[in-house]
């Protein structure tokens, strides 16, 4: 992947959250403060317009543009969140003009792990991380074990599914849904869920 | 003097809590951040950061929010300004503006009315 592909890549998911906002929303209507879509929407439009006027070699610049622009967009848990683990991942990738699927990987960790840190949190307590960390993993085991891109995006993207699954048996014990305690139980997770459709997006492009 | 910032989800929050310390703390330095620019609710990075900068001072600034992205977000913040001496204090942020100001206000320093704050959370109202 170069530089190209990912502005691709990303303009791809920013107008997915577009589309997908009411819903993120709704989702996070139950359990949260029902600004999930919105806040994600207003993030990736300011994403895209940043993308326009990107003019770099540099495949970590375009990733770390795209956090400090969730950052001051957003508004909502996923800007810091999100927004450090894009930060995250240019950081990791800082230099490259282009992107290996091990290199990638990598670079998603690192981004992980900064989610992690950025919200104190860990997998089981129904955030974004119990699609995340399940997918990471999945990927990693295919990428070694077939050495095949398609299959390691798309063992990913039926990881990220499952976890999101998973996120609707679980109590919230972080962020906003935490509040709700038990009555969690049945809702998914909205973070899990638009981490979800990102990987799909991404998944289809590569 | 040490100032604060009071960041909030919803901006007349925040700026009441300014007007609420500002009853018995005049003086002290205090700026709000709450909701994003358009006023609608949520924690605006820019706004966090004009606000710091705005009481800032060599006496350094305590920051006080309310949850979730309030914290991540001044977090980044803060991160962002690493030669500055500011620091987020973990407390109530209404019990704590009031503590905080008044403190602030009768000189103590930006250390001792961190280890007040740190009292005023676990103080029982019955």
């Amino acid at each position: 992947m170069n530089t190209v592909k990912i502005i691709d890549v990303l303009k791809k998911i920013a107008a997915k959250i577009e589309e997908e906002k009411d819903f993120l929303t709704e989702l996070d209507s139950p359990i949260g403060d029902s600004d999930h879509g919105i806040n994600m929407a207003r993030g990736f439009a300011m994403v895209n317009q940043k993308l326009d006027a990107m003019n770099t070699e540099d495949t970590g610049d375009i990733l770390r543009n795209t956090g400090m622009a969730l950052v001051s967009t957003v508004g909502g848990s996923s800007g810091p969140l999100y927004g450090t683990a894009f930060m995250k991942m240019g950081m990791a990738l800082k230099g490259k003009a282009e992107v290996s699927v091990p290199e990638f990987l990598q670079a998603f960790e690192a981004g992980i792990e900064g989610i992690k840190a950025r919200g104190k949190s860990t997998t089981g307590e129904k955030t974004m991380l119990d699609a995340m960390v399940p997918a990471l993993d999945a990927m990693k085991a295919e990428w070694e074990a077939s050495g095949d891109k398609s299959k390691t995006f798309a063992s990913g993207v039926t990881a990220a599914q499952k976890g999101v699954e998973y996120t609707k048996t679980i109590i919230a014990t972080k962020g906003r849904a935490s509040y709700v305690g038990e009555r969690s139980i049945g809702h998914q997770d909205p973070g899990a869920t638009s981490f979800t459709m990102m990987l799909e997006v991404l998944a289809e492009e590569v | 003097m040490v100032g604060f910032v009071f960041v909030s989800h919803c901006e007349h929050l925040a700026e009441s809590v300014v007007e609420l310390a500002g009853m018995m703390a005049p003086e002290t330095p205090m700026a709000a951040a709450g909701g994003l620019e358009d006023g609608s609710f949520g924690t605006s990075y820019d706004k966090i950061r004009e606000a710091v900068e705005k009481v800032y001072s060599e006496d350094g600034v305590l920051v006080l929010m309310d949850m979730g992205s309030s914290v991540m977000t001044t977090e980044m913040v803060l991160e962002g300004m690493p030669d500055k001496k500011v620091k987020m204090v973990d407390c109530p942020i209404v019990e704590g503006a009031v503590t905080g100001t008044m403190d602030a206000k009768v000189g103590l320093s930006m250390e001792e009315i961190i280890s007040d704050l740190e009292q005023v959370g676990t103080i029982k109202k019955l």
